[in-house]
């Protein structure tokens, strides 16, 4: 698979893939979208980097361990649950912060906070088994 | 803009502060567990984050189970939709013990594990994966939710599968494969069924279906789902006729992984088992009370034959989690009020006692350098604490007095001669009298029979005699939680009562749903 | 619709019954869809629209499509879908360490003719 050509467009097409999952997930607050699939774009950006760069080059790139970010991830999410405790209402509300910048509000929500947390697990675990399987013992 | 009347699809009151006890162990667990995943690589810390954090889902369990003793069931619903919308969380008397007794198993797996799981072990996350572990096996036991049940038993499943191949042996590979396939089966038709369940009922609150399947007349679908559930949690818990992947995975990960997973894992296939069947379907259970005798029969039998033929003491084990399975089916089959206290308390012995097996097998193995049952001997002599404990466990498993596990099977004897089901009664006491055969002969083998001569050239020889020395046991690390769990086992087994009470309420509680609607749906449901 | 569930549980059931893990693994992915079709199929099938608010209104007048049977079959994509990459790692690692991916052989963590325990004391 390491052919000029795909090594070539691999990181730009690996880093539009990102930009895209990162659409995808904010585009998830009102429209059909989301954490889960925007994270899955992103793993597979980091797949298709790994594929035709080597593996190493991409968990220079990640800087943190795959399985780090999950746990971030992870972390965000049930944060984003328990915020709830300070409201006196059940576990996972979906509670709404208006922040008026440049004319418009930007709705800001726990709920964000859920997604985002479960983009970053799913970034993190599908990267780390995808990198895994990638991962030969030769190279 | 208009406002939208919310009252109609949503919570308005006020959640009170206790309500957030119900979800404080899954929450806690899951944010234990992703702080350990970030700091997977520091290994010296992990076990200074992971034992308190354990200490404290014990206490906030116990705390738990005292909410529900003194208030009754308690419900909290996820995002404040009304149920059978949105998804609840409802604890009673069963979930809330098992939940609790589930804890201090992964306590005494925490702190055994500081000293028995090794740098690459723990880099690799056996501290994370125990948390995960148990967000799973603590969503299971509180949840009312049949969906969400589905969720938590894969949470459990997929952290399973990251302990069970801890180190990449080729025996955990192979044993993680076969695992991890007839694990993928059982849960698929857990799904299947669940899918069935909510084209018949719309709902899968669990609450919600207790209620309909009361005025549910067409009997044929019903009993079809029943059947279905039967077999998905009883490849779960290992009953008979799906019982050939325990003894052929459980006994290849870290001895510490085998304590847990024999404690916990197979228990919340029963728990499944006891509130889908219980409480959800009983008139459908009646149906398929003689099938879920024959099982329990034979489970419990075969699982005691098994283990007379095994030659390593874990294997050994593992048949035993499977006859122990077999003995709280027994109570399942007769629905009778006794016969299901008996089983929730023969589950809580069998979680505590498993898993304290396990710890002493692996600690003896440390001593004695095998997990044969023959070879070593002599584990009397160098660590007579040791063996004094390991003699009272394999008396609390055998169900002789004065361990806890002879009150869950003499009640269970008692529950079924009441009905008349004399041949339950007699397969309960053979697999007693089986076990005790088996676990008599590993005691006597390989702890009361001295250790056979050292070779001369070993005691002659200045250095020789050195390598011959057991590996010391850490009185802390190791012997904490076996004590731990052992002190259980004898206070239980000297003062039932306690426990006994609790899983009679637990079983009124079942056999009879009101409660639990009630919990769900204060002001009398949806109609 | 359950023609075609019918269908996919007899290539997952006839591709488990194999002896080799890569058969097995194929059949899982198709055990998982097949599961999701089925939720999907008792969610009842109609004509509809999507479950989507888009204003502020609160009902969208029209018939719209069961929501729950989706969000369950998206629950049930995400769970299968890393218990299928699960497997193909642990399948792999299994090929790379055992040498072989059929079943039969598979033999290490049950060693076939085990000595008999000890018959007496």
């Amino acid at each position: 698979m390491r052919t000029l050509i795909f090594r070539t467009v691999a990181p730009y097409l690996a880093s539009l893939m990102i930009l895209f999952s990162i659409f995808v997930l904010l585009r998830g607050h009102n429209e059909p979208g989301g954490g889960f699939i925007g994270g899955l774009i992103a793993a597979s950006a980091f797949a298709i980097y790994g594929i035709a760069c080597g593996v190493s080059p991409v968990r220079r790139a990640l800087h943190f361990h795959p399985m780090a970010i999950s746990g971030t991830g992870l972390l965000a999410s049930t944060a984003a649950g328990m915020l709830s405790i300070f409201f006196k209402v059940p576990f996972m509300t979906g509670l709404w912060l208006d922040i008026p910048l440049f004319g418009d509000s930007i709705a800001v929500s726990t709920v964000m906070l859920f997604d985002i947390g479960v983009y970053l697990v799913v970034v993190g675990s599908i990267t780390s088994i995808a990198l895994a399987l990638e991962e030969r013992p030769n190279s | 803009m208009t406002t939208i009347d919310l009252s109609a699809a949503m919570i308005t009151q006020a959640s009170p502060l206790a309500d957030w006890l119900v979800v404080a162990p899954l929450v806690l667990c899951m944010v234990l567990g992703a702080v350990l995943l970030m700091v997977r690589k520091d290994t010296q810390i992990q076990p200074v984050i992971a034992i308190p954090g354990l200490v404290a889902l014990v206490l906030v369990d116990a705390a738990l189970l005292a909410h529900v003793w003194m208030n009754g069931t308690v419900t909290m619903t996820m995002g404040r939709w009304l149920p059978p919308f949105g998804i609840s969380f409802t604890v009673d008397i069963l979930g809330a013990l098992l939940t609790l007794t589930g804890g201090i198993a992964a306590l005494a797996g925490g702190i055994f594990g500081a000293g028995d799981v090794n740098d690459s072990g723990r880099r690799y996350g056996f501290y994370p994966f125990l948390f995960l572990m148990m967000v799973g096996v603590s969503g299971a036991f509180l949840t009312g939710d049949i969906f969400n049940l589905y969720v938590w038993f894969e949470v459990l499943l997929i952290s399973s599968f990251g302990l069970l191949i801890l180190g990449s042996e080729r025996g955990q590979i192979d044993g993680a494969t076969k695992y991890a396939f007839l694990n993928l089966v059982a849960t698929t038709l857990f799904l299947i069924a669940t899918g069935y369940l909510y084209g018949i009922f719309g709902t899968l609150n669990m609450a919600d279906i207790a209620l309909k399947a009361q005025t549910m007349d067409d009997k044929a679908p019903m009993v079809t789902l029943v059947s279905m559930y039967l077999l998905a949690f009883g490849m779960k818990a290992a009953a008979f006729p799906a019982n050939f992947w325990l003894p052929a995975s459980y006994h290849t990960p870290r001895v510490v992984v085998s304590a847990l997973f024999g404690g916990l894992l197979t228990k919340v296939g029963v728990y499944a088992l006891i509130r889908v069947l219980l409480m959800l379907f009983p008139a459908e259970r009646d149906l398929l009370g003689w099938v879920i005798a024959l099982i329990a029969a034979a489970t419990m039998v075969l699982g005691a034959m098994g283990a007379l033929a095994q030659t390593d003491v874990r294997r050994m084990l593992g048949y035993l989690v499977i006859s122990g399975i077999g003995v709280m089916l027994a109570g399942i089959a007769l629905a009778s009020p006794a016969g299901v206290a008996a089983t929730v308390f023969y589950a809580v012995h069998s979680m505590i006692v498993m898993t304290a097996l396990y710890l002493a097998s692996g600690m003896a193995a440390r001593a004695s350098g095998s997990f044969s049952i023959a070879e070593p001997g002599g584990i009397y002599q160098s660590h007579v604490v040791l063996a004094g404990i390991t003699l009272a466990l394999f008396f609390a498993v055998s169900g002789l007095p004065p361990f806890s596990g002879f009150w869950p099977k003499a009640l269970m004897v008692k529950a079924s001669l009441d009905v008349g089901a004399w041949w339950l009664a007699a397969a309960i006491l053979l697999t007693g009298f089986l076990t005790t055969i088996a676990v008599g002969r590993v005691w006597v083998l390989a702890y009361w029979r001295p250790a056979p001569a050292p070779p001369e050239e070993a005691s002659m020889g200045g250095n020789g005699a050195a390598v011959t020395q057991p590996p010391a046991l850490s009185p802390l690390l190791d012997f904490l939680p076996l004590v731990m769990l052992t002190v259980l086992v004898v206070l239980v087994g000297i003062f039932p009562q306690k426990l006994l009470e609790l899983s009679q309420i637990a079983s009124e509680q079942l056999l009879n749903p009101a409660e639990y609607i009630k919990s769900v749906f204060p002001t009398g449901g949806l109609q | 619709m359950t023609l075609l569930v019918g269908i996919f549980f007899a290539v997952a059931i006839y591709l488990f019954l194999s002896q080799h893990i890569i058969r097995m693994l194929l059949g899982a992915a198709v055990l998982g869809n097949a599961v999701n079709l089925l939720i999907f199929t008792s969610g009842r099938l109609t004509l509809e629209i999507p479950p989507i608010l888009t204003g502020y209104e609160t009902t969208t007048g029209m018939l719209t499509a069961n929501p729950l049977p989706q969000a369950l079959i998206l629950t049930a994509i995400v769970i299968s879908f890393s218990f299928f990459a699960f497997l193909l790692v642990l399948s792999y690692r299994a090929y790379q360490e055992l040498g072989t991916d059929d079943t039969v052989e598979m033999r290490f963590a049950e060693p076939e003719n085990q000595d008999l325990p000890p018959l007496g004391y």
